[in-house]
C-alpha cells in the first residue's frame, strides 16, 4: 500500500525527463563545434573551444565578478535580517507588528519581480532627491534589493527551523541562569544553524540569479552576469552561453551533493551522539 | 524565552526588520501609488511633482488619466486578459504534472525518497535565465525537438513552436514545476496511509479512495502551490520575453516597455497599481495559507 500506482510513477518519470532534458541538451551543444548551435558538427565535435573563448571574455568575467560580491554581501546581509525575522516570528508570541511583519515576509516570495523592481527603483530615486543618498543607482542600490527580496525567503526557513523545535531547551537554559544573549548563542544560534546555511546559499543563488529586479536598480554602468546573458539570448542561442550554463550547472550540482553528504554525515553524528548519552543516563 | 528576554533586546531583534521592509518594502509600493496619479513630464525625474504649495499650503495633484488610458486603450486590456490566461493555463498544467510526481515522490521509500526530492530541488538552484534559455535550443525551427520529430520521420516539415503560446505555457510550467511540487509533497507525505488502507479494506477501488479521501485532505497543498505559480506568473517577464509571441505581449512586459522605452513611469506605476490589485485577493489567500502552512509544522 505503500508504494503508488503506475500512474503517479510514470508522471514522475515524464516530469523529471522534462526537468533535465533541456539542461542535458545544453550540456551537450556545449561541446559542439558548429555555431549554429542545435546543428552537431560530428566532424569536429566535442570541443571545449567554447570555455576558452567563454575564459577571454572580458564582458562576461566582469559581470560574473560583480555578481559574486553582490550575492556575497546581499546574502550576508539577507542571513542578519532574515534571522530576526524569524526568531521575531517563531519566538516571541503576538506582538504589535506581527501581522505587517508577518505580511512583508510572505508576499516578496510571490510578488511579481517587475513590480517589486520598479517600486524599489523609484524609492532609490526618491531617497536621492530627498536626503540625496544613494547616489546614483549601482552596486549599493542591487544589493539593497538583493537583501531585502532574500530576506523573506531566509525568514522563512529560520521560521520553520524553529517552530519545529520547542521553547523548552531554552526555556531551561534560562532557568538554570543563562543570560538570554548566552541563550541566543549557546542554544537557539547551534538550533538554526542549518537554516542559516540553507538560507544563505538559497540566498546567495537568488542574488547571483536575479534578472528582473536588478535590470530596474542597476545603473547603467553596473551590468551583472545575469543582464549581460539576456542581453545576449535575447538575440538567439549563442554557443558561449551553453559552456557557461554548464559551468554553473556543475557548480551547483557538485555544491548541492556535497551539502547533502554534510548533512548527512551531521544527521548521523547526531543519532550517534544521542544514543550514547542514552547509554550514558542508564 | 518569549517572557524573559529582556525588552529592549526583543524590541531590537524584532524592530531592525520590520524598518528594513517598511522602508525597502512598503514605502516603496506608496511611492508607486503616489505617482501613478502624477503626469509624465519632461524633467528628470520625468514626472509632475505631486505636492504643489500654494501658499504655503500643499495641494496633493491628482490625475486619473493614467488609469481611464489602461482602461479605453485595448493593447493594455488585452495584455492584462492575456497574461491572466497564461497564468491560469500554466498553473493548471503544472498541477496536473506536479500532483502525480509530489504524490509518487511522497509514496517512495526511504533514500528513494530524498533522492527523488532532491532532483526535484536541483534545478531550481541553477540560473532561471539559464533554463529558460535552454528552451531556445529546444523549440526554435531547426531546434532538437524539431530534429528528433523529422529524424524519426513522424513529420515532414518543422513544426513551429518558439514564440507561440505554447512556448509560453513550457516555459513557466517548467520553470515554476518545483513551487508546485513542494507544497503539494510537504503535503501529502503528512497523509496517514491508514486512512487508505481502512478505505481498501472496505471495498473502495484506488480512484475512489483518492478522490474520496488522498484528494480532499490535500487542499491547502493544492491551493498554495497553485498560488505560488500562479501569483508570479501573472507578471512573468523572462519566459515571454524569451520564448512568447512578440505580437501580444504579457503585462510585466508592457510594464518594463513603458518605464525603460517610453519612459513613462506614471503610466508604468499605474501599470503596476492595477496589477497589484488584480493580485491582492491571490496574494492575501497565499499569505494565509502559508502561515497556516508553518504553524502546521509544529
Amino acid at each position: 500500500m505503500r508504494s503508488s500506482g503506475w500512474f503517479p510513477r510514470t508522471m514522475l518519470g515524464v516530469g523529471l525527463t522534462f526537468l533535465y532534458a533541456p539542461i542535458i541538451s545544453m550540456m551537450v551543444f556545449s561541446l559542439n563545434n558548429s555555431r549554429l548551435v542545435t546543428v552537431w558538427d560530428a566532424a569536429h565535435s566535442p570541443t571545449l573551444k567554447w570555455y576558452f573563448e567563454l575564459l577571454g571574455n572580458d564582458e562576461i568575467l566582469d559581470a560574473a565578478w560583480l555578481s559574486i560580491r553582490i550575492a556575497l554581501i546581499s546574502a550576508s546581509g539577507a542571513v542578519i535580517l532574515g534571522t530576526l525575522t524569524g526568531v521575531a516570528l517563531a519566538r516571541f508570541g503576538p506582538f504589535r507588528g506581527r501581522t505587517l511583519l508577518v505580511g512583508m515576509t510572505t508576499a516578496p516570495l510571490v510578488m511579481p519581480e517587475v513590480i517589486t523592481g520598479l517600486a524599489l527603483l523609484l524609492l532609490f530615486i526618491t531617497l536621492q532627491q530627498a536626503i540625496g543618498w544613494p547616489r546614483g543607482t549601482g552596486m549599493v542600490t542591487i544589493i539593497l534589493a538583493h537583501i531585502t527580496f532574500c530576506t523573506a525567503y531566509v525568514a522563512v526557513v529560520v521560521q520553520s527551523r524553529l517552530v519545529g523545535f520547542d521553547e523548552s531547551l531554552e526555556e531551561a537554559a534560562l532557568d538554570l541562569g543563562a543570560k538570554p544573549g548566552t541563550v541566543f548563542f549557546r542554544i537557539t544560534l547551534p538550533l538554526v544553524l542549518p537554516a542559516l546555511v540553507s538560507g544563505w546559499l538559497l540566498s546567495f543563488t537568488l542574488s547571483w540569479d536575479d534578472l528582473v529586479i536588478t535590470q530596474f536598480v542597476a545603473g547603467p554602468g553596473s551590468s551583472t552576469l545575469p543582464m549581460v546573458i539576456f542581453s545576449k539570448v535575447r538575440l538567439g542561442v549563442s554557443p558561449d552561453v551553453n559552456a557557461l550554463a554548464t559551468i554553473m550547472v556543475l557548480f551547483v550540482a557538485t555544491g548541492i551533493t556535497l551539502s547533502a553528504l554534510w548533512m548527512r554525515y551531521q544527521y548521523r553524528r547526531r543519532e550517534r551522539d544521542m544514543q550514547l548519552a542514552t547509554a550514558a543516563n542508564l | 524565552m518569549s517572557q524573559n528576554l529582556n525588552d529592549r533586546g526583543r524590541r531590537v531583534v524584532m524592530g531592525i526588520p520590520l524598518v528594513w521592509l517598511m522602508l525597502l518594502f512598503l514605502l516603496p509600493f506608496l511611492i508607486v501609488l503616489k505617482l501613478s496619479f502624477s503626469q509624465e513630464q519632461l524633467t528628470i525625474p520625468p514626472y509632475a511633482p505631486f505636492l504643489l504649495w500654494v501658499k504655503g499650503l500643499p495641494h496633493p495633484q491628482f490625475h486619473f488619466n493614467n488609469y481611464t488610458f489602461l482602461f479605453t486603450d485595448p493593447l493594455y486590456v488585452s495584455a492584462y486578459l492575456y497574461s491572466l490566461k497564461v497564468a491560469l493555463v500554466s498553473t493548471f498544467f503544472c498541477l496536473l504534472l506536479g500532483y502525480p510526481m509530489a504524490y509518487a515522490i511522497a509514496r517512495a521509500e526511504g533514500t528513494g525518497r530524498s533522492v527523488l526530492l532532491m532532483l526535484v530541488i536541483l534545478p531550481f538552484w541553477t540560473s532561471f535565465l539559464l533554463r529558460v534559455y535552454a528552451w531556445i535550443g529546444l523549440l526554435k525551427h531547426n531546434g532538437v525537438i524539431n530534429n528528433i520529430l523529422m529524424y524519426l520521420g513522424l513529420i515532414h516539415h518543422p513544426i513551429t513552436m518558439l514564440q507561440t503560446d505554447f512556448a509560453v505555457y513550457v516555459g513557466i510550467v517548467y520553470s515554476y514545476l518545483p513551487f508546485m511540487i513542494l507544497p503539494l509533497y510537504s503535503n501529502l507525505e503528512k497523509h496517514d496511509v491508514a486512512l487508505l488502507e481502512a478505505a481498501a479494506d472496505l471495498g473502495a477501488r484506488p480512484f475512489t479512495t483518492f478522490v474520496r479521501v488522498t484528494l480532499p485532505q490535500s487542499i491547502a497543498g493544492i491551493i498554495a502551490g497553485s498560488l505560488l505559480v500562479f501569483i508570479p506568473a501573472v507578471g512573468e517577464y523572462v519566459v515571454p520575453s524569451l520564448l512568447g509571441r512578440t505580437d501580444q505581449l504579457m503585462i510585466g512586459r508592457v510594464l518594463s516597455d513603458e518605464f525603460f522605452e517610453n519612459r513613462d513611469w506614471p503610466l508604468a506605476s499605474a501599470v503596476a497599481i492595477l496589477m497589484l490589485l488584480l493580485l491582492v485577493v491571490p496574494i492575501m489567500l497565499f499569505q494565509h495559507s502559508g502561515g497556516r502552512q508553518i504553524e502546521s509544522h509544529r
